[in-house]
């Protein structure tokens, strides 16, 4: 279930100006009040975001995230025995943006890495021009890495906004449509506690509110890690509360839901929990914490798949869909690891292999648009989907 | 309630001694202690579902006596224990057609021990019929010192042995009222947190004692702000009333929600289309109550009968999705002309149960976006929702 854009037979029905906003002298005095409205966005900015929020988590689509950082890319280089150049990283996301029109109806958007967003195919084609002239939506990794916060055990804010508005109006201008912010929290014995919540929570909401300002949709990613021998149950109550905590401050920074995306983890327990659960389970307890916490008005869920496999992450994806609880926002996908590892070991850096590695991807791409429709068969398929990509304590 | 013995979400038992290594790490927010067992959150989701099943809703019969005391004195009639007897009767003995229009009914403490002509218990007669029993179980409002008015609402004190008793006596559910303004000056942000904050605390209390929270965060419609103030206000105060449940560990499945239309204030210049109030009030909802709510049973506050019904058949007709059910929980809205036509006259008893009944109807047609009010707004067919842009 999705907004539809109403287009109205007869003109739209403009508000008249509220009488309050006609300027009152002594309302600034009034500090204690909290319910005074300075509008953030007009009506055309506000269509302006819902409408590019809804692009790109159109059904059957879902997100390419390709902002791994030059320090990630380097862990995904080496065991491919690939030296980490700024040649290889081109050469390397060259062969994912060029895959065929397959992907059109699968991929919505694409996340690009700031020195990505610059590069060209050996043609001279830039990155952006190439994703956006096929009706791909462009985003932005805007973020500066994680941060420790004193006093915590260590857990961590993520850094970024100094001067954010400014780069978010460049990267407007250079075909960006959306961004994407990452923030850290970890379940353990002390994990996580009140002020990681509240600070992430804050930081991302600040973030949203700078990229609404600037015509770009923000992705909120409060990723929880599965690092820990913690149960199901255990992680779906994080998130609730990691959640219930991000959208009281999206709804304090008055960030307008409709032109934003959440990119949560999926509910799953631990990596080092003794007990397995299925794929419905962990549907489940996802929709469930999320129908908890998400209102209606966020277009769209773009789950992370952090340390899953190609293949758990599509079949979890799947069941996502078919979970039979009410779920009235898109639900669908936004991979890294989760779409590249087989195109990346079939490269392993060789010219020659390009158009298998491409072929790698546009196979996962597809598989998971079908996912995200909740009409994915797994095919038990081959060893490199199915082998688990968790690294420890992952920070990219 | 002894947490070992409570089995968690895929039925396996925690061992004390678990539970004991986590009660020492203090500062970790994010422990989870059993708030309900399985059955329980079972038994209070389907009670939420059966009181605002499709083409139900609530009728909100719970006037405290002094409330009771302005109704009867409009329609000249004594306050008297009888009189209130008198008038809920000819509520509760309307007959089979409100069963499929009525979920639940709201009783004030009084009339819940209170019997008809015949000596069958209000409780039975209404429960006999399938409908679900209800009781208003706050003690009114207060004021919060420091701020331009407000108030918060008491009641908390021996709540839990109270909930006990009703759910013995026959409730299955409960309602708490607070109340915020809008002003130049409100609602204030401790008017806010308070007010959420004694709510969450109610709900969870009656939670655990099988009951079904109502909550009620009414924002009064007096004054002259605009459709999209209220909007305003009514968003925020909804964020801070679902961050607080969550807070709270309430299990939002079993619950609903009593909040305001999203209307402008009685003296404000501007008029609004239904239309308008609807597209306000989905908004409003779909950017602050999780899908995890059971249903949505909005007050009437101080609109007409007709326009209560009109508005609510708007809301069902806006096309923006609306993933939980969107019904009523009147009170004036349901019992005006039913008053009038009584005028506390034996006689009038069976024309004032007409009257009730015949609100019921339309509101149960309203609440399935399928009423037709006549030529006031035009044609059935043409509703002009305009840009969701402008909310």
């Amino acid at each position: 279930m999705r907004c539809q854009s109403v287009t109205p037979s007869h003109d739209a029905i403009a508000l008249a100006p509220p009488a309050y906003l006609a300027l009152c002298p002594l309302r600034h005095l009034l500090a204690a009040t909290m319910t005074h409205q300075y509008p953030a966005l007009t009506p055309e900015q506000k269509k302006e975001l819902q409408e590019i929020a809804q692009r790109i988590v159109a059904p059957g689509k879902g997100i390419l995230a390709a902002d791994e950082s030059t320090g990630s890319m380097a862990k995904r280089l080496s065991p491919i025995g690939v030296e980490n150049t700024e040649e290889n990283r081109r050469r390397y996301r060259q062969l994912l943006f060029t895959a065929d029109q397959r992907i059109d109806s699968c991929i919505g958007g694409v996340i690009f890495f700031h020195e990505t967003l610059y590069q060209k195919t050996d043609d001279g084609v830039p990155f952006a021009k190439l994703i956006k002239d096929r009706g791909i939506v462009v985003g932005i990794k805007v973020d500066k890495g994680v941060v420790p916060l004193a006093g915590t055990n260590g857990e961590t804010t993520t850094q970024g906004l100094d001067g954010l508005s400014e780069r978010c109006a460049q990267y407007k201008k250079d075909g960006a449509d959306f961004a994407k912010w990452r923030c850290v929290l970890k379940i353990s014995e002390t994990t996580p506690s009140e002020l990681a919540i509240f600070e992430n929570a804050n930081v991302l909401a600040r973030y949203a509110s700078i990229c609404q300002q600037n015509g770009i949709v923000p992705i909120v990613e409060p990723e929880i890690l599965p690092d820990g021998d913690h149960d199901l149950k255990r992680c779906q109550y994080v998130s609730e509360k990691v959640l219930a905590a991000v959208y009281k401050a999206l709804s304090d920074h008055h960030v307008y839901l409709e032109g934003t995306l959440l990119k949560p983890n999926m509910v799953t327990p631990g990596h080092s929990c003794p007990t397995k659960f299925s794929n419905q389970e962990i549907a489940m307890a996802t929709v469930t914490a999320l129908r908890r916490t998400v209102p209606p008005a966020v277009t769209g869920v773009t789950f992370l798949s952090g340390g899953q496999s190609e293949e758990e992450a599509s079949v979890n994806l799947n069941a996502i869909n078919t979970c039979p609880l009410l779920k009235p926002w898109a639900l669908t996908f936004s991979y890294g690891r989760a779409l590249q590892a087989s195109a990346l070991n079939a490269w392993k850096g060789e010219l020659n292999n390009e158009k298998a590695a491409t072929e790698e991807f546009i196979k996962r791409a597809e598989a998971n648009g079908l996912a995200a429709l909740g009409k994915y068969v797994s095919s038990g398929s081959g060893s490199a989907a199915s082998q688990s990509l968790y690294v420890a304590n992952h920070a990219y | 309630m002894n947490h070992q013995d409570l089995p968690n979400f895929l039925g396996t038992k925690e061992t004390l001694s678990s539970q004991t290594r986590r009660l020492v790490d203090a500062n970790s927010m994010t422990l989870q202690f059993p708030t309900l067992s399985e059955a329980q959150k079972r038994d209070l989701h389907e009670t939420a579902l059966r009181i605002v099943s499709p083409g139900k809703g609530i009728l909100a019969a719970d006037e405290s006596v002094g409330s009771m005391a302005k109704r009867l004195a409009q329609v000249g009639v004594e306050n008297t224990e009888e009189n209130r007897r008198q008038f809920r009767q000819i509520l509760f003995s309307a007959d089979d057609r409100i069963n499929s229009c009525i979920g639940g009914v709201i009783f004030f403490h009084e009339t819940l021990y209170q019997h008809s002509d015949n000596g069958v218990s209000f409780v039975k007669m209404i429960r006999d019929r399938g409908v679900m029993i209800g009781v208003k179980v706050d003690k009114g409002v207060v004021p919060l010192p420091g701020t331009c008015g407000e108030t918060t609402t008491q009641g908390l004190d021996g709540l839990s042995e109270r909930c006990a008793q009703y759910k013995k006596d026959g409730a299955v559910f409960a309602k708490w009222r607070c109340v915020l303004k809008i002003s130049e000056s409100n609602p204030s942000k401790l008017a806010i947190t308070e007010n959420a904050n004694v709510m969450a605390r109610y709900s969870s209390i009656c939670q655990q004692h099988g009951i079904v929270p109502v909550i009620e965060p009414e924002i009064l419609p007096d004054g002259d702000h605009d459709l999209k103030r209220c909007q305003y206000v009514t968003e925020k105060v909804l964020a801070a009333v679902y961050k607080a449940m969550s807070d709270h560990h309430v299990y939002l499945e079993g619950t609903l929600l009593k909040p305001n239309m999203v209307t402008a204030g009685h003296s404000c210049p501007t008029k609004y289309s239904p239309e308008e109030v609807a597209m306000a009030t989905v908004t409003a909802m779909r950017r602050t109550v999780p899908p995890a709510v059971a249903g949505i049973a909005f007050l009437s506050g101080g609109q007409s009968e007709e326009e209560a019904s009109v508005h609510l058949n708007a809301i069902n007709n806006c096309p923006l999705p609306k993933p939980w059910i969107l019904t009523f929980s009147f009170g004036r809205a349901l019992q005006a002309s039913a008053l009038r036509a009584w005028r506390g006259h034996h006689e009038n008893q069976k024309a004032a149960t007409e009257q009730f009944i015949k609100r019921a109807e339309v509101n149960s047609l309203a609440c399935q976006g399928k009423y037709n009010a006549g030529d006031n707004h035009g044609d059935a067919g043409q509703r002009v929702y305009g840009s969701c842009y402008a909310y």
